[in-house]
């Protein structure tokens, strides 16, 4: 038996069910510099994680480390139900779409398709149809015949899945693959990466974005990186609604952040804590959700959706705060009100308003207890960049 | 272009055309009309002929063709051989020094004249244990030091631009790495290495400072051979037999450059 037939067997027999991906401690460093450092996290079989983080973060090199283009310094990772740290890349067989998708630009768009295919030796009678299995479900069956650089930018992007998806990986690693794509033809084929994902339930994929949107769509768990390291997990609502760091809370949706003193915290029905806090050095305390509980003079930041905020008159209602209005943009169906408290912005996005306040008015900003988030540290340094 | 007026183009077509007929046209010009020269007292030759053309065909300088022709495609098919590993070795080498090192070893043949490698052949290998001394394989050795150079050079440059992102898509797909040499890689770089064939035959065709350190009289390259007749006071066949060298390489190159696949397209 050669190599590549006992990967293929034993790939087999970890999946369904064995496959998924696990990083355990993963350090990667390039020249002495640490670029991902003591990574772990586990991606379950059929899962979508998306690994979202700015620029630089060390993304691509987490999915490089699992692909097996850069060596752990320390740590495992686990591919496909093995362990796979000291396995070459051609012994993966992980699909992997990048960037750029470098299709092989002396190929036809069926020899792509069918090379992974040819490289492992699968039977000559089952490519043709693996083949044209792959081009159907990435829509591309009418350009098998076509060289790459004869196809648009969205359509070597479905090549490039097709031909990741002939080998039948039960790992998908996808590097932005919707970047190099404008924004009409981006969302079209998230909802086609979707479409392809109920097609293949059982494939594990691991996808690399610094675009939230395509984080919050496609992922079932987002992994929000910054600096070399793993910020926070959790599933697109958790982070969304419930973030844990100042980081998420900026990175995923907008937010603002307001540094708070805690006044008092009581437990709530829900298993969670409500507590009262001071904006600055206001006197009337609002309520907001913990998902701990904190002693009484403590100081957190205030997580605030600009979407979950309400223009109020004060007299109706208990949990709001005073602010000056700084800015207003009339953007259509919407209003985005910018406003100034305790030295801080904080920004409102709210349907058209009938009434819009003016600029330098004093207004009142209205939220829901469960709206409003704590998390630790003191954001002052993130409130306004939190906001943009 | 890069020049947009039209008096500018028209200024950049007439310094071009000077250099072209002072540089190109004039020399091959009067060598291709020696070739067909009785006598040449005047500007112009007196009387033409195509006997320089058949004593170009006759016996003697024929042979100096077929050996040409043998050890420029031995050397340079070698040489490309040669230097295509060589390069896609260096490009797999991690240590610095180690790099260094094979590209000083590489680029030596053609840092000094080519008479000193002839000359260093024929010391190597005039005693024992090996002996090579006038033999045909001397001759073909200089060509393949000299050539490989540039076969190394080329190849190196291409592999450098060489995207590695189609290298790591192919070993995703399972492909090994000489798979992936066969199928990715050396159709990628088919534009290098069809042009360094041309470019090793071509100066292999033209080799002479060391050819003329290692030849034997039955293994004598023709520009060695012109040099001889031009020696001797033959000067038309001479260019006769130049124009017949001439206008084979260019068809060989041509037939090299034949070659291509889709990577050429890219
Ligand atoms: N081959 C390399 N050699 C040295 N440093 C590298 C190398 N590749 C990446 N880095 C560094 O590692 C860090 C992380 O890079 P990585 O490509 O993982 O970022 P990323 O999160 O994918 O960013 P982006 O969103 O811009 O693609 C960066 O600071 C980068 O400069
Ligand atoms: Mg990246």
């Amino acid at each position: 038996m050669t190599e590549a037939e006992a990967g293929r067997t034993d790939r087999r027999s970890a999946s369904p069910g064995g496959g998924g991906i696990r990083f355990e401690d993963v350090t990667v460093a390039y020249n002495g510099t640490v670029v991902l450092d003591s990574f772990s996290l586990e991606v379950a079989p059929g899962e979508v994680v998306a690994l979202l983080g700015p620029s630089g973060s060390g993304k691509t090199t987490a999915l490089r480390a699992v692909a097996g283009f850069v060596r752990p310094a320390s740590g495992r990772v686990y591919a496909g139900g093995r362990d796979v740290t000291d396995l070459p890349p051609y012994k993966r067989g992980l699909g992997m779409v990048v960037q750029q998708y470098a299709l092989f630009p002396h190929m036809r768009v069926e020899q792509n398709v069918a090379f992974g295919l040819k490289a492992q030796k699968v039977a000559k009678a089952q490519i043709p149809g693996r083949v044209a299995e792959a081009l159907r479900m990435t829509g591309m069956s009418p350009f098998a015949q076509r060289y790459p650089r004869e196809l648009s930018g969205g359509q070597q992007q479905r090549v490039a899945i097709a031909r990741a998806l002939a080998i039948q990986p039960s790992v998908l690693l996808l590097d932005e693959p919707l970047s190099a794509l404008d924004a009409q033809l981006r969302s079209g084929m998230l909802a086609e990466l979707a479409r392809l994902h109920r097609e293949l339930p059982d494939v594990s994929i691991l996808y690399v974005t610094h675009d939230q949107i395509e984080a919050l769509t496609l992922a079932d768990r987002i992994a929000v990186m910054n600096d070399a390291r793993l910020v926070e997990v959790g599933t697109a609502r958790e982070l969304y609604k419930r973030p844990g760091t100042e980081f998420a809370a900026g990175f995923v949706g907008n937010s603002n952040l307001l540094p708070v003193t805690v006044a008092e915290c009581a437990p709530h029905a829900d298993g969670s804590f409500r507590a009262a806090v001071r904006i600055g050095t206001q006197s009337q305390p609002v309520a907001a959700t913990s998902a701990e509980a904190v002693a009484a003079g403590e100081a957190r930041t205030l997580c605030l959706r600009p979407h979950l905020l309400e223009l109020a008159a004060a007299e109706h209602h208990d949990n709001a705060f005073q602010a000056r209005v700084t800015e207003v943009q009339w953007r259509g169906s919407s209003h985005r009100v910018f406003a100034e408290v305790h030295g801080h912005e904080v920004r409102l996005d709210a349907n058209e308003l009938r009434n819009p306040p003016g600029i330098g008015e004093t207004v009142w900003f209205h939220f829901s207890a469960q709206d409003a988030v704590l998390i630790p540290g003191s954001g002052a340094a993130l409130a306004e960049g939190g906001a943009r | 272009m890069l020049l947009y007026t039209r008096r500018a183009q028209r200024i950049a077509w007439a310094v071009f055309g000077f250099f072209f007929l002072l540089l190109f046209v004039l020399p091959f010009g009067i060598l291709v009309l020696a070739a067909f020269t009785r006598q040449w007292n005047g500007a112009f030759p007196s009387s033409y002929t195509f006997s320089n053309i058949t004593a170009a065909f006759h016996k003697d300088p024929l042979d100096g063709l077929e050996t040409s022709l043998i050890t420029a495609f031995v050397s340079s098919v070698i040489a490309l051989a040669v230097g295509t590993w060589a390069a896609l070795a260096l490009d797999a080498m991690r240590n610095r020094g180690g790099k260094a090192l094979i590209q000083t070893v590489f680029m030596l043949p053609i840092a000094v004249p080519s008479v000193v490698v002839g000359l260093a052949l024929l010391v190597a290998f005039s005693q024992g244990p090996v002996l090579l001394n006038g033999t045909s394989t001397i001759v073909v050795m200089a060509h393949c030091i000299l050539v490989t150079a540039y076969a190394f050079q080329q190849l190196s440059a291409a592999i450098t631009r060489l995207d590695p992102a189609y290298e790591q898509a192919a070993a995703s797909l399972g492909a090994r790495p000489y798979y992936s040499l066969l199928r990715v890689k050396l159709p990628l770089l088919l534009p290098a290495l069809t042009g360094s064939l041309a470019l090793c035959f071509a100066l292999s065709m033209g080799e002479l400072g060391a050819t003329a350190m290692v030849y034997t009289s039955h293994w004598t390259t023709l520009p060695l051979r012109i040099y001889a007749l031009d020696d001797r006071g033959h000067q038309f066949v001479a260019a006769a037999v130049t124009a017949v060298m001439m206008t084979i390489t260019l068809a060989v190159l041509l037939a090299i450059s034949k070659i291509r696949t889709r990577a050429n397209f890219r």
